[in-house]
C-alpha cells in the first residue's frame, strides 16, 4: 500500500511543476468559482455532504497538478464530477482555492482521543461495521484515514445522522424471492438481469431479478444507526477526537 | 483518385434494397436504422454469439456508428481517428490518426459518432472542425478542409450524411457561443457548396427573437446526423441549445433557430421550413434527435412524414412537405409544461421551472428524455423504437459573459440526490404518440437501437448488455455482457462471408455478434 502511494507520488511528481496561484485577486476569483461549482457538495469546505476540503493533505490531490486533475476530470466511480465549463486557469485559481482552504485546517481538535477510542471499540460497537487499520467489520466503510478526508463538523453528522451525509457505494437492498425469502445486503451491484449484494455475513450473493417478487433500494436512508442518543456530548467529543487521529501516515 | 460518384449514389438512393450493407449513419438517408437482414431472426436469436471484438487503444469515449461497405467496416475512433475493419475477422487494414492542436474547446468528451462514405472517399468531421476525405483503400488523406475556426469554440463530432455528391455535416460547440451551421461539401473537391446557420445574421427578422445582439452567440449547434428524403429533395436536421444554456434573461424571445427541426432544400441550402420545439430553452433540450421519415397512412391519407422523439420528452408527427404540425404528446415523464401542447405544438410552460441561483428540480434532467441515442424505424412493425431516459435535475443559473472560444453556460446542472436514472426503450406508434410496448432498464443507456427485417430490435443496457428483443413484443430473446459503458448505436451488415452480423461499440470495443 505505501509502496504503490509512493509510486503514484514520483509519477505525479513528473508533472508537479504546475502551481495553484496564491495571491488574493487569484483567491477571490478561485472563491467565486468554488461558490458556483464545488460548494454544493462541499459546503464551505467542511460541512458539505462530500470530502473534506480543508485539510493541508488531500487524499487524491498531493499536488497542485493532480488537483487540477481531478477537477477537471472528476474521480472515476464516485460522486466528484467532471468540472463543466471552466477554463485551465479558472481550474488553477480554483485549486489554489481549495489549497487555502487547507492552510485553515485544524492540527488538534477538542476531545481526548484515547477515551473516544474506547467508546469506538465498546459502547458504540463502531468496529462491528467499520474497519481500521484491518481490523474490524465489513458493513461500512474502512474509516483508517477518515481523520484526512472528512471535517470535524462532517464526522459529526454522520454519526448524529448518517442519512445526511450518506457515501456512494453502501446503499441497502432488500429482495423478496419467489420461494418467500428475503436477503438484504449492501448492494454492489445491479443491471438489468441481476443484483449482486454483500449480506450481513460478509458473504457477497448474485442474485437474478426474474427469482423476485419485490426489490426496495434504501437510496436515501443509511444502514448505520443514529448515535445522537447514545453519547453525551462529551463522549462525542472524544470520539470525533478519536476519528480525526485517524490519517494513517499523512 | 477516379470516383465510382455516380454509380454509388444510384447504391445509395436504392436504400431499401436488401444489401448487406451499411452505408449510411442511420443505415439509410430516411433515418430508419433498419436491417433488411433477416438472417438472425426471432428464430436463432438465442444462438448469438460474439464474432469478433476490436478494441481501441483511447481512453476518450467510444461513441461511433460504423458504415459498413463490401465486407469493410469504416469507423471513427476518438478523439479524430477512422479506421477500416475487415469485416469477418475484426481485424484493423489500416488506420487514420488524426494530430490534433492542444487548444481545441470541446463540451463532453473528446468524441467522434462516425464517419460517411461515397465511392472511394471516407468522410470524417474532426474534433478541430475540418471535414476530411481519406482514400477508403489507404487511409491516406484526399482533401482536407478547415470548417470553422476552433478560437472561436468551433468542432466537429457529428457523423456526416451523404447526399447525391454532397457531404452534408453539421457543428459542435453549443456551450461556447458559436454560431451552428450545417453545412454541404462537393465530396469530390471538399469545396463548400452552401452553408446554412442556425442563428439569424444581422437583419434577418429571426433576430427578433432575441434580445438585443445576443443571436451573435446563439449557438444552435447541430451534433447529430440529420435526414434526407430524395422525393422532396430536402435535408431534416435538429438543431441544439441557444446559448448560453441554463440562463435565459439576456437572450429573452424564441430564439430562433435553436431547439428546432429544419427542412432544408438539398441543392441550395434554402430553409423550406422549421418547427421550433422547446422555444426559450434554458435546461439545454438540444433538439439534436435523428429526424425519421415515413410514408405512411395519416388519419386514412397517405402522407409524407417525420417522426422526432425530442429531448424535452415530447413526442411529434409533421407533414414533411409543409411542415405541418400533425402530433405532439408527452412520452417521457416531465414537469416543465403542460402535459397538453397548444394546438400548433407549442409547449405552454409552467411557473418556476427555470434555473435559479439556489437550484430548480425540473423532469427530464439536462440530458432529457432523449439525447444522441439514435432511434429506429421498421416498416414491419411500423414502429418507432425509442432509447429513453427517466431522471429529474436540479438546475442552477449562474452568470457568463460571452468570451471568444471560452464556455458559456451561465449555470449548470445536477442530478436529483437520493434518485437513480432509469430508462427504457420504448416502442412508439407514431399514430398516437404512445408507446405499443417498452422494455424497462434499471439504470438510463447511452446507446441508440436497431430494428432489423429479422424482427429483432437491439440496443444496449447503460452498463452495456447487448441485447436482442422482439420488436411486436419487447421480450427479451438473447444479451451479452460487453462489460462497458455504451454510448454508440448498433448496424447490421452481411459481413465478406455473407453472414449477418450486428455491431456495436461499447467501452473502448467495437464488438460483431452472428449466429452460428
Ligand atoms: C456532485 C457533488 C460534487 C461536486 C459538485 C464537487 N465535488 Fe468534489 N467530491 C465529491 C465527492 C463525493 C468526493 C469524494 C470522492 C471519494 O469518494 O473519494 C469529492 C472529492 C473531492 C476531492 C478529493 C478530496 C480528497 O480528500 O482527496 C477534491 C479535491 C474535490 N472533490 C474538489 C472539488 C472541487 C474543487 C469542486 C468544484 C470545482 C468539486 N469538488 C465539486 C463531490 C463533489
Ligand atoms: C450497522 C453498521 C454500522 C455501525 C454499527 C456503525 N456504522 Fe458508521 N457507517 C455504516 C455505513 C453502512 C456507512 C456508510 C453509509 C452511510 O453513509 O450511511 C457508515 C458511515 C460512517 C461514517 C462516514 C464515512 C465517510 O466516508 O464519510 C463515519 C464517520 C462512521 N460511519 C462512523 C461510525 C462510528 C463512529 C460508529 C460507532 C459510533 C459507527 N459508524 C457505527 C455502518 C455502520
Amino acid at each position: 500500500m505505501r509502496l504503490t502511494i509512493l509510486a503514484l507520488w514520483c509519477a505525479l511528481a513528473l508533472s508537479a511543476q504546475m502551481k495553484a496561484p496564491t495571491d488574493e485577486a487569484s483567491l477571490r476569483e478561485g472563491l467565486k468559482l468554488y461558490q458556483f461549482h464545488c460548494s454544493f457538495c462541499h459546503g464551505k469546505g467542511d460541512d458539505g455532504m462530500a470530502a473534506n476540503l480543508v485539510t493541508p493533505n488531500l487524499v487524491h490531490a498531493p499536488t497542485d497538478a493532480s488537483l487540477v486533475n481531478i477537477i477537471r476530470n472528476g474521480i472515476g466511480g464516485t460522486d466528484m464530477p467532471p468540472a463543466l465549463g471552466m477554463s485551465e486557469q479558472e481550474m488553477l485559481m480554483v485549486a489554489g482555492y481549495v489549497r487555502s482552504l487547507g492552510r485553515t485546517a485544524p492540527t488538534s481538535i477538542a476531545g481526548d482521543a484515547a477515551k473516544g477510542k474506547a467508546l469506538y471499540l465498546g459502547k458504540g460497537g463502531c468496529a462491528g461495521c467499520h474497519m481500521v487499520d484491518g481490523k474490524g467489520g465489513r458493513s461500512g466503510p474502512d474509516l483508517t484515514l477518515i481523520g484526512a478526508m472528512r471535517s470535524p463538523g462532517n464526522l459529526r453528522t454522520s454519526i448524529v445522522d448518517p442519512n445526511a451525509s450518506m457515501v456512494g457505494g453502501w446503499s441497502m437492498v432488500h429482495l423478496t424471492l419467489k420461494s418467500g425469502q428475503k436477503v438484504s445486503g449492501i448492494r454492489l451491484n445491479e443491471d438489468n438481469f441481476h443484483v449482486s449484494l454483500r449480506d450481513g455475513k460478509g458473504k457477497i450473493q448474485t442474485i437474478a431479478k426474474a427469482e423476485a417478487v419485490k426489490i426496495d433500494r434504501d437510496l436515501t436512508r443509511s444502514s448505520m444507526p443514529a448515535y445522537g442518543k447514545v453519547f453525551s456530548e462529551d463522549e462525542m467529543t472524544d470520539l470525533i477526537a478519536y476519528l480525526f487521529s485517524l490519517r494513517g501516515a499523512l | 483518385m477516379k470516383i465510382l460518384l455516380a454509380l454509388s449514389t444510384a447504391a445509395l438512393l436504392s436504400a431499401q434494397a436488401p444489401s448487406g450493407d451499411w452505408l449510411h449513419f442511420q443505415g439509410n438517408p430516411q433515418g430508419h436504422r433498419f436491417s433488411p437482414l433477416k438472417q438472425i431472426n426471432k428464430t436463432n436469436a438465442s444462438r448469438l454469439k460474439l464474432a469478433w471484438a476490436m478494441q481501441i487503444d483511447k481512453t476518450d469515449k467510444f461513441e461511433a456508428s460504423p458504415i459498413a461497405d463490401n465486407g469493410i467496416l469504416y469507423v471513427s475512433e476518438p478523439p479524430s481517428d477512422v479506421s477500416a475493419i475487415e469485416s469477418r475477422s475484426g481485424k484493423v487494414l489500416w488506420r487514420y490518426k488524426r494530430v490534433l492542436p492542444d487548444s481545441v474547446a470541446y463540451c463532453c468528451g473528446r468524441v467522434n459518432r462516425g464517419v460517411a462514405k461515397l465511392g472511394d472517399l471516407v468522410f470524417i468531421g474532426t474534433l478541430d472542425a475540418h471535414l476530411v476525405a481519406l482514400d477508403a483503400a489507404t487511409g491516406h488523406v484526399v482533401w482536407d478542409v478547415e470548417m470553422a475556426d476552433i478560437k472561436k469554440g468551433y468542432s466537429s463530432t457529428v457523423a456526416p450524411l451523404i447526399v447525391k455528391d454532397k457531404v452534408i455535416i453539421g457543428s459542435a460547440g453549443g456551450e461556447f457561443g458559436v454560431r451552428g451551421y450545417i453545412a454541404a461539401y462537393e465530396a469530390k473537391t471538399g469545396k463548400q457548396a452552401w452553408r446554412l446557420y442556425t442563428v439569424p445574421s444581422a437583419g434577418d427578422k429571426a433576430t427578433e427573437t432575441w434580445l438585443g445582439d445576443s443571436y451573435k452567440y446563439g449557438s444552435a449547434t447541430t451534433w447529430v446526423t440529420g435526414s434526407y428524403d430524395p422525393s422532396t429533395n430536402l435535408i431534416f436536421w435538429g438543431t441544439g441549445n441557444p446559448g448560453p444554456d441554463w440562463k435565459g434573461d439576456k437572450r429573452r424571445g424564441d430564439n430562433l433557430y435553436s431547439d428546432s427541426i429544419l427542412a432544408i432544400d438539398a441543392d441550395t441550402g434554402k430553409m423550406k421550413w422549421y418547427f421550433q420545439f422547446t422555444p426559450h430553452d434554458v435546461h439545454d433540450w438540444d433538439a439534436t434527435q435523428v429526424p425519421v421519415l415515413v410514408d405512411e397512412m395519416w388519419k386514412g391519407k397517405m402522407r409524407k412524414l417525420v417522426l422526432f422523439a425530442n429531448r424535452n420528452a415530447f413526442y411529434y408527427v409533421f407533414d414533411r412537405e409543409t411542415g405541418e404540425y400533425l402530433l405532439g404528446k408527452q412520452y417521457v415523464r416531465q414537469t416543465w409544461a403542460q402535459p397538453e401542447l397548444d394546438a400548433k405544438g407549442r409547449p405552454v410552460r409552467l411557473p418556476n421551472t427555470a434555473p435559479t441561483p439556489n437550484g430548480t428540480v425540473v423532469y427530464p434532467n439536462s440530458p432529457g428524455a432523449t439525447n444522441f441515442q439514435a432511434p429506429s424505424y421498421s416498416p414491419q412493425t411500423k414502429l418507432h423504437y425509442v432509447m429513453t431516459r427517466d431522471e429529474g435535475g436540479v438546475f442552477y443559473s449562474g452568470d457568463d459573459t460571452y468570451k471568444e472560444g471560452s464556455w458559456y453556460l451561465a449555470g449548470r446542472f445536477v442530478s436529483k440526490p437520493g434518485e437513480e436514472a432509469t430508462g427504457a426503450i420504448k416502442a412508439m406508434d407514431f399514430t398516437t404518440g404512445k408507446a405499443k410496448w417498452e422494455y424497462a432498464l434499471s439504470g438510463a443507456s447511452w446507446s441508440g437501437v436497431l430494428s432489423t427485417a429479422g424482427g429483432l430490435v437491439f440496443a444496449a443496457t447503460g452498463d452495456g448488455d447487448m441485447l436482442a428483443l422482439d420488436d411486436t413484443t419487447g421480450k427479451l430473446l438473447w444479451r451479452f455482457p460487453m462489460g462497458g459503458k455504451a454510448f454508440a448505436n448498433p448496424i447490421s451488415y452481411l459481413a465478406a462471408d455473407g453472414k449477418q452480423h450486428v455491431a456495436i461499440a461499447c467501452g473502448h470495443t467495437l464488438f460483431s455478434f452472428t449466429v452460428e
